[in-house]
């Protein structure tokens, strides 16, 4: 029953990460862009100065963690609201690997977004 | 006349029922009787076929536990008053096989508490005439809130992934382990680890927190399973990056 070789505490620390990083970062981005600027209280930054911004080095690492982070951290909650919610434990294995492999699907994927800004 | 209250109380005889159903009962409506009064004025003076369990009617022993319209108490902490006004469902906890009426079976449970080995674990014990292993206040202090348990089993009857997975070892278990754990004079963490890494252990729980709701020692069992977790990612890490280190 005990087992050492178990990856939870791998995949925990990725949802543990991406649960932070989304609750704390999403929700500013989500207030600039959704809320203050379309309602005029900032001035609609140009296009190219955004671009711009993106391509620093800095902020493509933080979009990258942004985005594969938060894959993970849903990847993890869904894995279990599977298990739990819909009890489906039984079909664990398959779970498994839809779950963490759309997040890694999801991760290289916005690697090559995150390269190609 | 005296008010009274009614209870419909949860019976099963497995000698004569297929089937646990629900029996009323009128008892007086007195202040300050808890619902266990009312569970010994039904066994003293109108049924007394009524099993449950019950010790020390002052939130000590932890036996007199039992779902109370739903959710999951201590008999003896819970007033008539505060069920207003009824009737009050009483019922065996959640998820545990019914012995009989009230009576839930605790092996599991019992099982689950020694799988976190819950003893103070030392590599080499120190000869008595070395004297006593010391502590100060604040080493104390450190694992204290633990120590509260009175193994009373509901936050088991609160976490629903306790009554999914009868595999997962549980919140009470869990806030034991790390009740040890914190404790400055013990060496046992790694055998704990074993334990409580793996499957079944702490990473089934997917932080509900019904268990510290319920809890009625302020216990957090929540709380301890989430130090848990980041403990054991920070041990996990450190085994995958350091593999010749001692975790
Ligand atoms: S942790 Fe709290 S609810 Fe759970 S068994 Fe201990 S005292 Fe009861
Ligand atoms: S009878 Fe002992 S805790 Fe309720």
């Amino acid at each position: 029953m005990a087992n050492k070789k178990n990856n939870d505490p791998f995949w925990w620390t990725l949802f543990g990460a991406g649960g932070t990083i989304s609750a704390f970062f999403i929700p500013i981005h989500v207030a600039l862009i959704g809320i203050a600027i379309p309602l005029g209280w900032f001035a609609m930054p140009d296009y190219e100065g955004l671009v711009e911004l993106a391509r620093h080095p800095l902020s493509r690492i933080y979009l990258f963690a942004l985005i594969s982070l938060s894959l993970f951290h849903w990847a993890h909650r869904f894995r279990f609201t599977l298990y739990d919610g819909l009890q489906l434990k039984h079909l664990e294995q398959y779970i498994v690997v839809f779950c963490y492999g759309s997040a890694i699907v999801g991760t290289v994927i916005g690697l090559i977004f995150v390269l190609s800004i | 006349m005296e008010t009274t209250i009614t209870l419909e109380v949860q019976r099963y005889l497995p000698e004569k029922d297929t089937e646990p159903y629900f029996q009323e009962y009128k008892v007086p409506l007195r202040k300050k009787w808890v619902v266990l009064d009312a569970l010994n004025y039904i066994k003293d003076n109108i049924d007394g076929t009524l099993s449950y369990r019950w010790s020390c009617r002052m939130g000590v022993c932890g036996s007199c536990g039992m779902m109370v319209n739903d959710k999951p108490v201590l008999t003896c902490a819970t007033f008539l008053e505060e069920c207003l006004p009824g009737p009050i469902r009483v019922a065996p906890l959640s998820y545990f096989d019914v012995i009989r009426d009230l009576v839930v079976n605790t092996d599991g449970f019992m099982d689950k508490l020694k799988r976190v080995k819950p003893w103070l674990i030392t590599d080499q014990v120190k000869p008595v005439p070395e004297g006593e292993y010391r502590q100060t206040p604040e080493q104390k202090a450190e694992y204290d809130q633990y120590s509260m348990c009175i193994n009373c089993m509901l936050c088991y009857a609160a976490c629903p992934v306790a009554g999914l997975e009868p595999e997962f070892v549980g919140p009470a278990a869990i806030a034991l382990a790390q009740r040890y754990n914190y404790d400055s004079r013990d060496e046992g963490r790694k055998q704990r680890n074993e334990e409580l890494l793996g499957e079944g252990g702490i990473y089934s729980c997917t932080l509900v927190g019904e268990c510290s709701e319920v809890c009625p020692k302020a216990v957090d069992p929540a709380g301890a399973i989430q130090r848990y977790k980041v403990s054991g990612a920070a041990e996990w890490w450190k085994s995958v990056v350091v593999p010749w280190g001692d975790t």
